[in-house]
């Protein structure tokens, strides 16, 4: 029954998230989305990354859109969609059609089985490639951050990193 | 009645599959993209977690949502930065107005 409540209000949350015409109110109930998805993660027995998804999704996420809606200010070209909504509504319901085909029994192929595993000793030990690539990742995204902030004066520059003087 | 709980997480990742794909169809805001994003991904998330839980993999399950996660807040980061510069330099962060720039 609980996690019917949390679902719930997980979807009510990303509805309103997309149907908000104010940018901010927009940003405020995807954080919401994301708190419900840590404690829906949590019921399924996965608590560190409902941990995770609490900090990242739902504070450092929140906290940049609120940045960049500070910055930008509330643009009034929300409102019309940019398709025919008959279109969207198509396409919507191929892709859930595409999704619920993958997951009904019999599709989904056979994994591996293991023994129990540590998320820790997961992550550091058997995928400790894809934890290096997640680092490279992460300085790649500062990297492109500091030049897409950086000397943005010039005009018809977009990276900003070179000046010709 | 008693209603499965994994059959709630499906029907949930479901429907935020849906949403977040409704989203980035029908907005054409910058800013609304990328929450439509967070939202498709949220439900991506959600997903590998239940699939793992399916599998007795609880533990893979979370390694995997760890990197999707980082890789969406990236993408995030970078998409957030575009749009301030696109706004600054636009002056909108309407989508139809950068599919008309030329040069």
């Amino acid at each position: 029954m609980l996690e019917v409540v949390v679902a719930g209000g997980m979807i009510f949350c990303a509805v309103l998230a997309i149907r908000s015409s104010h940018l901010l109110q927009s940003a405020i109930w995807l954080a919401g989305s994301s708190a419900f998805t840590a404690i829906l993660l949590y019921l399924m027995g996965a608590p560190q990354i409902a941990v995770i998804e609490l900090s990242v999704g739902a504070g450092l996420v929140t906290v940049l859109f609120v940045f960049a809606i500070n910055i930008t200010g509330e643009d009034a070209s929300t409102v019309l969609p940019s398709i025919p909504r008959g279109v969207a509504w198509v396409a919507v319901a191929l892709a859930i059609a595409a999704f619920t085909g993958m997951v009904l029994p019999g599709q989904r192929p056979a994994l591996v089985e293991t023994g129990p595993e540590v998320l820790t000793s997961l992550l550091w030990k058997d995928r400790a490639v894809d934890m290096v690539l997640q680092v490279a990742l992460i300085f790649a995204g500062v990297l492109g951050i500091l030049t897409l902030l950086g000397g943005n004066e010039d005009a018809g520059e977009i990276s900003g990193g070179a000046h010709d003087h | 009645m008693i209603i499965e709980p994994r059959l709630v997480i499906t029907m949930a990742v479901i429907c935020l599959v849906g949403i977040g794909v409704y989203g980035l169809l029908i907005t054409r805001n910058l800013i609304k993209v990328i929450v439509a994003l967070q939202i498709l991904v949220k439900g991506a998330i959600l997903a590998l977690v239940l699939a793992a839980e399916l599998q007795g993999q609880i533990q893979l399950g979370q390694s995997l949502a760890l990197t999707l996660i980082v890789a969406d807040t990236i993408v995030a980061v970078v998409g957030l930065a575009l749009g301030l510069q696109v706004r600054r330099r636009v002056g909108s962060l309407d989508l139809r107005d950068l599919s008309k720039l030329k040069g």
